[in-house]
């Protein structure tokens, strides 16, 4: 879920700075191809996700969406990446939605309003600060960036998570040391 | 032990519900905040437009003004078909306005300082026939053209533009002529100007064929309604 919707971003938010900034626009050119990247990507996305949800680890997906739901815990997730990943689904639906309004809009006039773009636009805007905020903590910032690897490899070092994810760290150890036998299970 | 406090879910719905209801509000938000946006958008130029600017094209590629070579034909069902450079072209009687830009898609620039001539000094100069209702405008963007009714074309804020805000006109802009119509909507301004044909009836542009209204009438037409 995690890479199909960073991957499809990157492409749509460079794609869509393209048509949408004059001076990438000018440099760039190709705006019919551009427009079909645009779209195609979008849809591409969206197809992933649909499928990604039908054909996942369903279990998984809910454990996580619960965890989400718990946003003032603090657990695997800590509370800003937890606001990150609501505003993030949230933002989602609003592409969806103010997309395919701009792409119909220019096929049935009744569907063409005012805001649309705009609130696109805005979007835009918010994502993308939402998006070099989170490239920052993830890959730059020392307190924060060795949870790269719990995206990138599933694991990350025991010390860090308890001085991290103290609570979740501590449950993970207790149901691991459970596993092994060496404790009574709860 | 105490529940955990789920909101995560109720901030996700308000979200989404703030920002489809958005589509109703956002434009008054936005005209609110236009001189901040406004403002910040002549600040940093044409890198980021909010309520500024946003180009389009339909060929893929901006035309390139050399103006050596350029030349503004003037033709079809008139007396004197001409052909102007562009010095020929800045020569003629300079007119200035300052006026809305409104995109059909839905922004708008306010303020735009337009220089240029006004087209009851290009019908002095070829003289139109009774027969001619019309004028086709051809882009050096091909296949991109565009049309306006010789009335339309007389209007008092009409013009063909070399100048915006102080400049010739730049590249993304439409150098080095363009239409300029603030009446109606941003597609009837022909940009990067290479041809007026006048004719016997309009004919349909690129845009119409599309679907867009022949009478771009802003706030009129193209499913607005003011």
């Amino acid at each position: 879920m995690h890479w199909v919707h960073a991957s499809a971003f990157v492409v749509l938010l460079g794609s869509g700075l393209c048509l949408y900034l004059p001076s990438l626009a000018e440099a760039v050119g190709r705006r019919p191809l551009l427009k079909d990247i645009h779209i195609y990507t979008a849809l591409a996305w969206a197809s992933a996700l649909v499928a990604v949800v039908v054909l996942g680890d369903k279990r998984a997906l809910l454990r996580t969406a619960r965890e989400l739901d718990e946003v003032t815990e603090d657990s695997r997730l800590n509370k800003g990446q937890k606001i990150n990943a609501i505003l993030t689904a949230a933002f989602a639906v609003l592409f969806s939605v103010t997309g395919f309004l701009l792409w119909y809009g220019e096929r049935d006039t009744r569907f063409r309003f005012a805001s649309t773009l705009l609130v696109h636009d805005w979007l835009m805007y918010v994502s993308f600060i939402l998006f070099v905020g989170h490239l920052f903590l993830a890959v730059i910032y020392p307190k924060t960036r060795h949870s790269l690897n719990g995206i990138t490899r599933g694991w990350v070092d025991t010390d860090w998570a308890l001085a991290n994810h103290r609570t979740w760290a501590e449950t993970e150890l207790r149901l691991s040391e459970e596993a092994a036998g060496n404790v009574p299970r709860r | 032990m105490d529940e955990p406090r789920r909101y995560g879910r109720g901030a996700f719905l308000v979200v989404v519900a703030g920002g489809l209801s958005s589509l109703a509000w956002a434009t008054k938000a936005s005209n609110v905040f236009s001189p901040l946006t406004s403002s910040f958008s002549q600040l940093v130029g044409n890198l980021f437009p909010i309520g500024g600017w946003r180009i389009y094209t339909i060929s893929g590629s901006m035309p390139d003004f050399n103006p050596k070579v350029w030349r503004l034909e003037i033709g079809g069902l008139v007396e004197k078909p001409v052909s102007l450079d562009y010095a020929a072209l800045q020569a003629l009687p300079r007119a200035e306005q300052i006026s809305t830009f409104h995109c059909v898609t839905g922004w708008t620039v306010n303020n735009v300082h337009w220089a240029g001539v006004r087209f009851k000094h290009l019908f002095e100069l070829v003289q139109p026939l009774p027969t001619a209702k019309a004028i086709r405008f051809d882009s050096l963007e091909i296949p991109y053209n565009d049309s306006l009714t010789v009335q339309q074309a007389l209007l008092p804020e009409v013009m063909l533009a070399y100048e915006m805000d102080g400049a010739p006109l730049s590249r993304p802009h439409g150098s080095p002529a363009r239409v300029v119509i603030p009446e109606m909507y941003g597609y009837k301004g022909v940009k990067w100007l290479t041809k007026m044909e006048f004719v016997p009836e309009q004919p349909t542009g690129y845009w119409e064929g599309l679907g867009y209204d022949q009478n771009a009438w802003v706030g009129r037409s193209n499913g607005y309604s003011s």
